[in-house]
């Protein structure tokens, strides 16, 4: 029986292959024939999801309650010390000091990452600006979000905090963060859908001592992490519980 | 548990009053009106269970609150409860939840040194294998157009 793993479509460009390095590794430490789908965004992903065609996911934290609540997913482990924080961002040459000081009808420039979009949202309340006095300008990426502001065609930009500070310093230079995000506790995981349910333990332990043999740290440095960390079922009962509070 | 307030906690002059509590409780409050502004890009978190008693809170609920992590732990959610808030917001968080629903609103909350923060709160039911276990309410920055709004509307309710 062969399963099908993906990843949420906003991994770094940088770590795509590492995914695929992970997938391999992952096959021989468990005896699964695993295909690794790269989809292209988050509808695509839903949809395979919504199919039943997805068994082991990297998802992103706002797609967790559907995963856990309506596809019967469980979750494995997390990335040590990752979380996902959201920056809010202006041009240098912007007199803004402050999100409260914002007018409504402005452009405010996102990707497709709904955790990011949804965490930028909520930073943008203290100005009284939601989604029906702002103007959302779609991006791919987060470098074509700070071209963006650059440009001046936007006004403000909602960036995962990571991909902010991998932007090039002659970016960066030119940009002002207004707000950073200090959550901690909204993150990624490592999540097995009922097809590979019987196999959850095992796989967990499998990940859990990756560390423990010189392939396996190669495997998830090429990823960008040191080490994996459990997640039980109330941790991500827990963190589902927060992204509801977020969503209303 | 939960304290009356003591004056070597309270920071500069205050008022003191007897507030009743949700759970029959009653606590005496000593208050002032230094404002402590909701820090930028940071979510207050708690879970209390069935009853109010609170069972989880994070860095900033303890930075915010001005208590102990040990202090909070075990005590009565109300321990936030500052005397400007009307009785009847509460009543409605309380009568929402129990349905099973989420509940939002804007709270002015008080903290250890008698002083208080204003937040917009959301709570919402823990359901665990289709049973209510606890609530989890998250708090974040709150808009001041709509904190001023507040300040106005919440005398008129008591």
């Amino acid at each position: 029986m062969s399963y099908q793993f993906t990843v949420s479509p906003d991994f770094t460009p940088d770590h795509l292959s590492g995914w695929y390095i992970f997938n391999t590794w992952l096959q021989k430490q468990t005896d699964n024939a695993i295909h690794l789908e790269m989809y292209n965004d988050f509808h695509d992903q839903r949809e395979a999801i919504k199919k039943d065609n997805v068994d082991l996911i990297y998802a992103n934290p706002f797609d967790a309650a559907m995963l856990v609540r309506e596809r019967g997913f469980k979750p494995l482990v997390k990335a040590a010390g990752l979380s996902d924080e959201a920056i809010i961002a202006v041009n240098v040459d912007n007199q803004v000091e402050d999100v409260a000081h914002l007018n409504s009808g402005i452009k405010v420039a996102v990707t497709e990452d709904p955790d990011v979009h949804m965490m930028g949202m909520i930073m943008l309340e203290p100005g009284d600006l939601d989604a029906s006095n702002v103007e959302i300008i779609q991006s791919d990426t987060y470098v074509l979000v700070a071209k963006h502001l650059l440009k001046n065609e936007a006004d403000v930009g909602i960036f995962l905090a990571e991909s902010f500070d991998d932007l090039s310093n002659m970016i960066k230079k030119q940009l002002r963060i207004l707000v950073r995000s200090q959550i901690s506790v909204i993150h990624h995981s490592l999540m097995i859908g009922p097809k590979l349910l019987d196999q959850r333990e095992n796989i967990q332990n499998t990940l859990m001592q990756m560390t423990g043999d010189e392939k396996g740290k190669g495997v998830l440095e090429s990823l960008g992490f040191t080490h994996w960390e459990n997640v039980d079922d109330e941790e991500m009962e827990f963190m589902i519980d927060l992204m509801d509070t977020l969503t209303m | 548990m939960l304290h009356d307030m003591k004056a070597e906690d309270i920071n500069g002059e205050f008022t003191e009053v007897t507030l009743d509590l949700y759970g029959g409780l009653s606590r005496k409050i000593l208050y002032t009106e230094v404002e402590t502004p909701y820090p930028d890009g940071k979510l207050i978190v708690s879970t209390t269970d069935k009853e109010g008693v609170i069972t989880h809170v994070n860095r900033s609920f303890v930075e915010m609150s001005g208590y102990e992590e040990e202090e909070l732990l075990g005590a009565p959610h109300s321990i936030l409860r500052h005397p400007d808030m009307p009785p009847a917001a509460f009543k409605d968080l309380w009568d929402t939840v129990n349905k099973g629903e989420k509940w939002q609103g804007f709270v002015k909350n008080l903290r250890k040194d008698g002083g208080y923060y204003w937040v917009k709160a959301t709570v919402i039911p823990n359901v665990r294998d289709d049973e209510v276990v606890g609530y989890t309410s998250v708090r974040r920055k709150p808009s001041r157009t709509k904190v001023e709004e507040c300040i106005k509307l919440y005398p008129t309710l008591f």
